[in-house]
């Protein structure tokens, strides 16, 4: 069906492009067949180059009007914001002069189309105007770099102050998998070399380590929402990337070393799925869902909002499909989570982190 | 000229040519520009046709095409596409459309080209290197392709082949011998670019005809000596990267690897760091992009003056410019890796570094908008890709300083905005480069011309689906959709996006489409095109005084001389009339007139 409809497209867009050039080619009236553009080439061209610019304005319109829905809804931690303010300000930079500097060449492109008989003006050179509009981008530049690195300061500044909770993301083709410190919230010493799968020692915990017999080791993240949370992400075998774009966070994971990120939840996934953009999403989401189960197609269960942590660099075959939930709640829910994990010395976890 | 023909320099004698002599093993480098034209633009054709395939998958996730069972064979059972074929179609589409297509078939034609016929030369310096480097180029081409029909697959790691992933074959089908031929090729490909560009600079140094002084120097050569420059620094650090990557993967050397745990084993490699490698491909990385686009930046600038019959606005600081970013653009490398797991305060020093490398590229994109301004524009094809080029340059830059903030870069890093960006700025901006050189030499190349009207449909055709394919894009990467991909529907989030996803393949068949149209364009003009004159677009430049037909060492009496900038267009005298009168453009063979001033350029 489908390659039936990209047929008739392809052939039809081969039509067009005869049809096109028969136009191009009866707008030059007879004129001796000359490869160079003539007067008649110049204005129709010229006329399109204004049409472009509308069409540049119009597909940024369209888009903005259909996709700005499909954006992240609003931030999950605390940096969240100021990440986005950050964004919202450079955003407003760039289409500012994305504005005018489109319409100034195609403008200038529809204004001075070729003529005969037209002198162009010999103008090589003015260093007051290029001394503007050199400084002009180092002030706005400077500006964003400011607050930039003033904000990526904060947020990579990754301490022990306020008691974080400590967590590991552990990442392998091709799934997660997270380990909690515990009662003692210590992570026990790990390396790939003391993995032993026989004995469900899948993340290479050192036995000997009296940090790691109370660690707890899930597949679904649970965190609880207003503490700050440390990870240090481990890979065990090539290089995954957490990405956890709800929170606007994300650290590649990179064997052989364990590198960090930090940020504090501040909605409960409770809260978010009450968020008008999100509940919106959902509803469209499950629209096409429900289209999907009334055809009888896969992937049709109606879908409930969650935040996720995805895989973002590429690790093989099934990086596309290598995900795992997190869930961020309240203290007691949290807690008693927790307390239904088994530690990796078998225990039943506590939960609550000796203060 | 003087229509005196002294045989006086020692290109005189004829030698016998056979076809081998001129056609293949030819030491022209008229001759090899054009093969380097040809190789670049059948690579480009595979690599483009690759991208439709992978757009094909991303809008109709798992659906099954017939093409796919042609083209893919076991890889696509049944005519649906497979995981790992996705992820080796995007890494053959982003090798072969960087490396293959716009370095060496856009700087490696022009280069050859223009920088002799520029700066009133013979030839290159050295006509067996420049062979030779075409010939390692044409080598490292088939052994890439070679690589798609192996029976494990070509590599499949990204174009930026991050190790462990691409030194692992059980980590992927595509790190078995697909990798080894990817690295065996690329080191040849880098061994080709290492020769060519050594004999640019040495041309552009040494043998300038007299009175081509470097600021006389036109905007193209400029950018392809600075190009040349960057390589000769750049590439051997990948070279070193992709030697290191060799000797990790088939002498146990322990260079990129580290602590590493699959498919139920630890292996013993201890030490490494991935991130290194990630340095040392960056540092080549970055710079390639420029490599990619510099050329691109100095053909606009020419064929721009040419058609508005201006003077290019601001030559000097044109060339500062071209310096300023061949210089920042060493130095940036980081931006690539702020979420690398690097020391955060390297990554403030690169978006400081990066941030900086904006403003020289507004100053240019200022410029050339200046230089159309009170233009009197002859739209010829050339004219209109250049336009175009400023147009996507500026939309694809702007999302730049996005990216080049490490703040924000965390949350778009490896999405589809980044994609977005990096296909505007660099890969739709540096093949519009491309397109407006082609269609402006195509003249001095094969002395015909070529269709206009076919150009225009297919410059229109392209411009509003270059738009069409990448500017949605950005939408995509916002919502969270992280590039090679192989479909997206293991997350409910991504579901709404379907719509989007079928618009941009849309766009891209129609693009992909288009270009047939200039394929068939360019064979045709050079069989069936009307004869070309000698200066069809009425250019100052020293390559437009050659004889239409090509003949050894240029030109047929001695090498002219040089009495001006390249840019005395519709220049006049204080009494308003043009210098040369009756004609709006001054060429630089020509000595400065009574009573013209020369102005301090
Ligand atoms: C019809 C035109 C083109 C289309 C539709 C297209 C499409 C795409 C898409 C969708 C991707 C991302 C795939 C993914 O990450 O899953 C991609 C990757 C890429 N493309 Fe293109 N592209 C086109 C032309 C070009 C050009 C002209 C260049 C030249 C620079 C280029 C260079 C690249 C590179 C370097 C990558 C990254 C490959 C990787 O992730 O390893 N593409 N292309
Ligand atoms: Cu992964
Ligand atoms: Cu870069």
């Amino acid at each position: 069906m489908i390659t039936v409809l990209t047929i008739t497209v392809l052939v039809l867009i081969a039509i067009a492009i005869w049809q096109m050039t028969k136009i191009f080619e009866l707008s030059q009236l007879r004129a001796a067949k000359n490869e160079t553009a003539t007067d008649k080439d110049n204005k129709v061209n010229g006329y399109l180059m204004f049409a472009f610019l509308i069409f540049i304005y119009g597909i940024t319109i369209f888009s903005f009007y259909k996709y700005t829905k499909v954006l992240l809804p609003e931030a999950g931690s605390a940096h969240g914001a100021e990440y986005d303010d950050l964004m919202l300000l450079s955003m407003a930079i760039i289409f500012f002069v994305q504005t005018i500097t489109q319409f100034l060449l195609h403008y200038f492109a529809y204004k001075y189309r070729g003529e005969k008989d037209k002198k162009a003006l010999f103008y090589a050179d003015n260093h007051k105007l290029e001394f503007i509009w050199t400084i002009i981008p180092v002030i706005v530049l400077a500006g964003l770099i400011l607050w930039g690195l003033y904000t990526w300061t904060n947020i990579m500044d990754i301490n022990d102050e306020d008691d974080p909770l400590i967590v590991e993301l552990y990442a392998q083709q091709f799934n997660w998998t997270a380990r909690y410190g515990g009662e003692d919230n210590v992570l026990g010493e790990a390396n790939v070399r003391m993995i032993d799968i026989d004995n469900a020692n899948v993340l290479g915990l050192d036995e000997s380590d009296p940090n790691a017999a109370d660690d707890v080791i899930v597949k679904e993240l649970h965190l609880p929402v207003g503490r700050k949370v440390n990870f240090h992400m481990r890979s065990q075998d090539v290089l995954h990337s957490a990405y956890m774009p709800h929170f606007r966070a994300q650290m590649n994971c990179v064997p052989g070393m364990i590198t960090q990120f930090s940020f504090t939840p501040i909605k409960t996934t409770a809260e978010m799925r009450q968020d008008p953009d999100v509940i919106d999403k959902v509803k469209r989401a499950n629209k096409i869902r429900a289209k999907r189960a009334a055809a009888g197609e896969p992937n049709s269960d109606p879908w409930e909002y969650d935040y996720i942590l995805l895989c973002n660099k590429i690790c093989g075959k099934s990086h596309y499909n290598m995900q795992m939930k997190i869930i961020v709640e309240t203290q007691e829910e949290y807690d008693k989570w927790m307390a239904s994990q088994k530690t990796f010395g078998g225990n039943a976890a506590t939960g609550v982190a000796v203060q | 000229m003087s229509g005196t023909h002294e045989h006086d320099d020692d290109h005189g004698h004829h030698h016998k040519e056979t076809f081998i002599t001129k056609y293949i093993f030819s030491m022209d480098h008229k001759m090899i520009a054009k093969q380097y034209l040809i190789t670049g633009l059948i690579m480009g054709f595979i690599g483009i046709a690759m991208s439709l395939l992978f757009r094909m998958q991303l809008a109709w996730p798992g659906e099954s095409f017939p093409v796919f069972e042609a083209l893919l064979g076991k890889w696509a059972p049944g005519g649906v596409m497979d995981a790992d074929v996705y992820l080796a179609l995007v890494t053959m589409h982003g090798t072969i459309m960087v490396f293959f297509v716009l370095t060496a078939g856009l700087s490696g034609t022009f280069s050859n080209l223009l920088i002799p016929l520029q700066i009133g030369a013979r030839d290159m310096a050295s006509g067996l290197l420049n062979m030779i480097s075409y010939w390692l180029f044409f080598t490292s081409a088939v052994i890439m392709v070679i690589s798609l029909f192996i029976e494990s697959g070509p590599a499949a790691a990204g174009w930026t082949v991050y190790p462990p992933l691409s030194a692992l074959p059980m980590a992927q089908s595509g790190s078995g011998l697909g990798m080894t031929l990817w690295l065996v090729s690329m080191a040849i490909f880098i061994a080709s670019s290492l020769l060519g560009s050594l004999n640019y600079i040495v041309t552009v140094i040494n043998l300038r005809t007299k009175g081509m002084s470097m600021t006389r120097l036109p905007l193209t050569t400029w950018a392809l000596f600075v190009t040349a420059i960057i390589g000769v620094v750049s590439f051997p650090v990948l070279f070193s990267a992709a030697l290191l990557l060799i000797m990790d993967r088939s002498f146990g050397t322990s260079f990129f690897l580290s602590d590493i745990f699959i498919q139920g084993e630890v292996l013993h490699y201890q030490g490494g760091s991935p991130v290194l490698y990630e340095h040392l491909f960056w540092f080549l990385g970055h710079p390639e992009v420029y490599i990619v686009i510099l050329p691109a930046m100095g053909i606009v600038s020419d064929v721009m003056a040419t058609n508005a019959r201006k003077p290019i606005f601001g030559y000097r600081a044109m060339i500062m410019s071209i310096i300023a970013i061949a210089f920042l653009s060493t130095i940036v490398w980081g931006h690539h890796m702020f979420i690398s797991g690097m020391n955060p305060f390297l990554g403030s020093v690169f978006t400081f570094t990066t941030l900086l490398i904006a403003i020289p590229s507004a100053v240019k994109a200022f410029n050339w908008i200046t230089t159309i301004w009170k233009g009197n524009l002859q739209m010829n094809v050339a004219m209109l890709f250049s336009i175009g080029f400023v147009s996507t340059f500026i939309t694809g830059g702007l999302t730049g300083i996005i990216l080049g903030d490490s703040t924000l870069d965390i949350n778009v890093h490896d999405t589809y905005f980044v994609v977005a960006h990096f296909h505007l700025v660099m890969g739709i901006s540096a093949l519009y480069g491309l397109l407006a050189g082609v269609y402006h030499w195509f003249p001095k190349m094969f002395g015909k011309m070529m269709n206009k009207n076919l150009g225009y449909v297919h410059f229109w055709i392209t411009a509003i689906c270059a738009y069409g394919v990448f500017f949605p894009m950005h939408f995509v990467g916002m919502a969270g959709v992280p590039r090679r991909y192989y479909e997206n529907t293991a997350f409910p989030m991504f579901d709404e996006l379907t719509d989007v996803n079928i618009l941009i393949t849309v766009f891209a068949l129609i693009a992909g489409a288009t270009q047939l149209v200039f394929v068939g364009n360019f064979i045709y003009s050079i069989f069936y095109g009307k004869k070309a004159e000698q200066n069809p677009w009425r250019a100052t430049t020293l390559e437009w005084t050659t004889p239409v037909e090509h003949i050894h060492g240029n030109w047929p009496g001695a090498i002219p001389e040089v009495h001006r900038w390249a840019y005395d267009y519709s220049k006049t005298n204080e009494n308003g009339e043009y210098v040369l009168p009756g004609q709006d453009f001054v060429p630089q063979t020509v000595p400065l007139q009574d009573g013209e001033e020369e102005l301090s350029h």
